[in-house]
């Protein structure tokens, strides 16, 4: 089963290497991990998306709580979660394609950032469904790259409550 | 603490003489923080990075800092040294080169969670990525084993740093930490404060058994007709020989340990059932397979102990006493875990653990003891190992502390060396590293100089560190060395004679094994070789009469012998093999 981990972990090259590198060594598997300033500062907060039976995720929660360098851990698995994914995905366009390539943006409530004669960068956030949706959409017109954060996640403030 | 401007502290020092901080190098706070730490001994090795601090070492007096003959044998002295006492074990090596040799030192210490701090010199910060001379990324290289490491890059933090670096390698699960020291910030100057408290946000291990958990223990003991008593490492590593042995008295269960709990129930007892496992007892296996209930102490379930996960133990209710959460239900689910250090929770447990009704299980034990002894067939012509471990023990009392190395001796040991103290039988289990038992019996030596120390070694795992002789002759250290010389890397042989249609492919040492009674005379060590039951006898009498350099007795031993009984990997009781004697 898929599960979304929350980490509140020291801001240092060396807690990323760790946690990286617990996860390769015993070899449990990593989805998506994304690390960013956390609102105290000296702390970071990570966002690990795995899989795995009960009892691997029981292992990965307890050997993260193990590493020194992580303060907290919260499996949101089971929780209410917001999460987000945001994607930058260069696309090419000829002029003529423009217009339709607009009107895709704009169902999915995306941005486009850049633009040039020969191809458009395209802003999007949203549920990992939604990002590879919009992605695939754009694909015809030709991908030149695409780069995604991986999920970002916080635990709802009022459980229990879907906004 | 941090000090931030030193002009400050330089102008408050004219003023308050008394309590003014003195302004040392970051080598001179290195030493200070190692006295406050409580270190008497440190195992090093020099080189360019540490050229500075070792001149400051040169004029110490507070410490003794030992020359090893290779870094390996480094860790692995400051290793037994930390089996033997509980004390941290100190290394300190060079950048590059003398770091990368304390690797295997490290992973040993690491899966053995053996307190360990080991200071690495490093090349100068700004050169550090530039591939300078002698840089290796030794954080990098040991982050999967060690519990935690740091690079001191800042002389403000670096008393700090050591404090932290103890503080983790002696609390919790134990295990090795890592402090990389730059050139330059050694030489680099700043304000000294010892360092007394510890804030790491992320470290808090619990100590103390949930109160409700003990209780629920309590109950859950009860009724238990065929209880079994499991110990592990852990049970040494907290001190918990005697509340271990309080328990297992008035619970009246039997007493099972793994290969590094040995020691921490005395083998002489009644209640012993010796050790458990691949190359265990019978009766301490068939007790696990037959148990009701089956009490881990600080034990890990680890395969060489369960063989096959799924027959491991069938019939009984588990309880697991562990201060790593992590190493509960890991391999074998437990009905009822507590997480905790095994003195602490085993203190609030014995006030309340009450008697169960055992004797008829006892007696069944007693008669299995009777029926599948540990055994082996002697022979006039040649001495076996076994015999040479059950004379040492016969010699030394059981009293002795007994560094292993790791082979079909260290199984023999194990077996028949009948241990009666904790911290008294040191050997790489989790890792299996051979190399270890000549630098970690020295270590242990140096450690307690009072008692006898034998390490007792296989001819091929030998050859990998004996030249730490060479430290035990340097500083009059009088270790005893016993190989059991069997002219073959025997545990590899033994595999391949049962499984591998005796196949002997790469094993057979003896066309260039050295004569080891003159390589251990060449470095100045006391040194005979034996071949009879007379002669180690006398060779024991004389071993225990020296007291100014190390001892190596070559011991002849049988090359055929086996070690049994034995559960091939993976398998269980019922393919248990046994002495076709
Ligand atoms: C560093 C290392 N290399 C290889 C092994 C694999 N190994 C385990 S036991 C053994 C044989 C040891 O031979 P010896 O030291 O003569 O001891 P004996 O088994 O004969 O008692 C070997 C090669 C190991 N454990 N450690
Ligand atoms: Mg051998």
């Amino acid at each position: 089963m898929k599960h979304t981990i929350n980490l509140l972990v020291e801001n240092n090259v060396g807690s990323l290497l760790r946690i990286a590198g617990m996860f390769s060594g015993r070899g449990f598997n990593i989805d998506s991990i994304s690390v960013g300033a956390s609102e105290e500062e000296g702390l970071s907060r990570m966002t690990i998306v795995t899989h795995g039976d009960d009892e691997i995720i029981e292992q990965i929660n307890k050997q993260l709580n193990k590493c020194i360098n992580v303060v907290k851990v919260f499996d949101l698995t089971g929780e209410a979660f917001v999460h987000r994914e945001l994607a930058l995905i260069k696309v090419q366009a000829t002029p003529v394609e423009r217009s339709e390539i607009m009107q895709i943006v704009e169902v999915f409530r995306a941005k486009i950032i850049d633009l040039s004669p020969t191809a458009l960068t395209v802003e999007a956030t949203g549920t990992e469904d939604k990002i590879s949706a919009i992605i695939s959409m754009l694909q015809p017109f030709g991908l030149k790259a695409v780069s995604r954060t991986g999920r970002i996640a916080l635990k709802r403030e009022f459980q229990g409550v879907t906004v | 603490m941090l000090v931030t401007s030193s002009p400050e502290v330089e102008k408050s020092s004219t003023d308050e003489k008394m309590t003014a901080p003195q302004i040392l190098t970051g080598a001179e706070i290195f030493l200070e923080s190692l006295v406050h730490e409580g270190v008497d001994t440190v195992f090093g090795y020099p080189g360019g990075a540490l050229i500075s601090l070792y001149d400051y070492i040169f004029k110490e007096t507070r410490l003794r800092h030992l020359l090893v003959t290779h870094e390996q044998g480094g860790t692995h002295a400051a290793d037994g040294y930390a089996r033997a006492t509980g004390k941290p074990g100190i290394v300190l090596v060079t950048s590059g080169p003398g770091a990368t040799n304390t690797v295997t030192g490290i992973a040993t210490a690491f899966m053995d969670s053996v307190p360990m701090v080991v200071f690495t010199g490093q090349v100068p910060s700004h050169m550090i990525g530039n591939d300078a001379f002698q840089e290796a990324d030794i954080l990098g290289i040991t982050r999967p084993i060690t519990k935690h490491s740091y690079l001191a890059t800042n002389v403000d933090e670096l008393a700090d740093i050591i404090h932290k670096a103890f503080h983790i390698a002696v609390t919790g699960r134990p295990g090795p930490v890592l402090v990389d020291l730059p050139k330059d910030m050694l030489a680099s100057k700043t304000a000294y404060f010892p360092a007394t408290d510890v804030e790491l946000r992320g470290y808090k291990p619990t100590v103390k058994g949930s109160f409700k958990q003990v209780r629920n223990a309590a109950k859950f003991l009860q009724g238990a007709k065929k209880p079994v008593v499991y110990v592990g490492g852990g049970a040494i590593l907290s001190n918990a020989a005697e509340e271990v042995t309080e328990f297992a008295r008035k619970l009246n269960a039997p007493v099972t340990m793994t290969l590094l709990g040995l020691g921490a129930f005395p083998e002489t007892d009644d209640l012993s059932l010796g050790m458990l496992g691949m190359h265990g007892t019978w009766y301490a296996n068939k007790a696990v397979d037959d148990c009701d209930l089956l009490i881990a102490v600080g034990a890990r379930f680890d395969d060489r102990v369960t063989g096959n996960l799924e027959k491991f133990s069938p019939n009984s209710k588990k309880m697991q006493i562990d201060i790593d959460p992590s190493c509960i239900g890991k391999n074998v689910p437990v009905d009822l875990p507590i997480v905790g250090d095994v003195k602490s929770v085993l203190e609030e447990l014995n006030p309340v653990v009450e008697k169960c009704d055992s004797d008829e299980w006892l007696q069944e034990i007693a008669q299995w003891k009777k029926d599948h002894p540990l055994r082996y067939a002697k022979n006039e012509n040649v001495l076996k190992p076994q015999q040479v471990i059950e004379e040492l023990s016969i010699a030394t009392k059981g009293n002795a502390i007994i560094a292993s190395d790791v082979g079909q001796h260290q199984m023999w040991i194990a077996q028949w060396y009948k241990f009666t103290q904790p911290r008294s039988h040191l050997s790489s289990g989790g890792l299996g590293t051979m190399g270890f038992g000549v630098p970690a019996a020295l270590g242990a030596q140096v450690a307690c100089p009072d008692r006898t120390v034998v390490g007792i070694v296989g001819d091929g795992g030998f050859q990998m560190t004996s030249m730490e002789i060479a430290t035990a002759v340097r500083y009059s250290i009088p270790v005893k060395f016993v190989i059991l010389n069997n002219g073959y890397l025997g545990m590899v042989r033994q595999w391949q004679e049962l499984f591998f249609d005796k196949r002997y492919s790469n094993t057979h040492l003896n066309p260039s094994n050295p004569d080891f009674k003159k390589l251990a005379e060449s470095y100045g060590a006391f040194a005979l070789q034996v071949k009879t039951l007379d002669e180690l006898r006398d060779a024991f009498d004389k071993m225990m009469a020296v007291t100014d350099r190390p001892v190596v007795l070559d011991v002849i031993v049988d090359q055929q012998e086996k070690v049994y009984p034995m559960i091939p990997a993976n398998g269980s009781f019922e393919n248990i093999l046994e002495a076709d004697v």
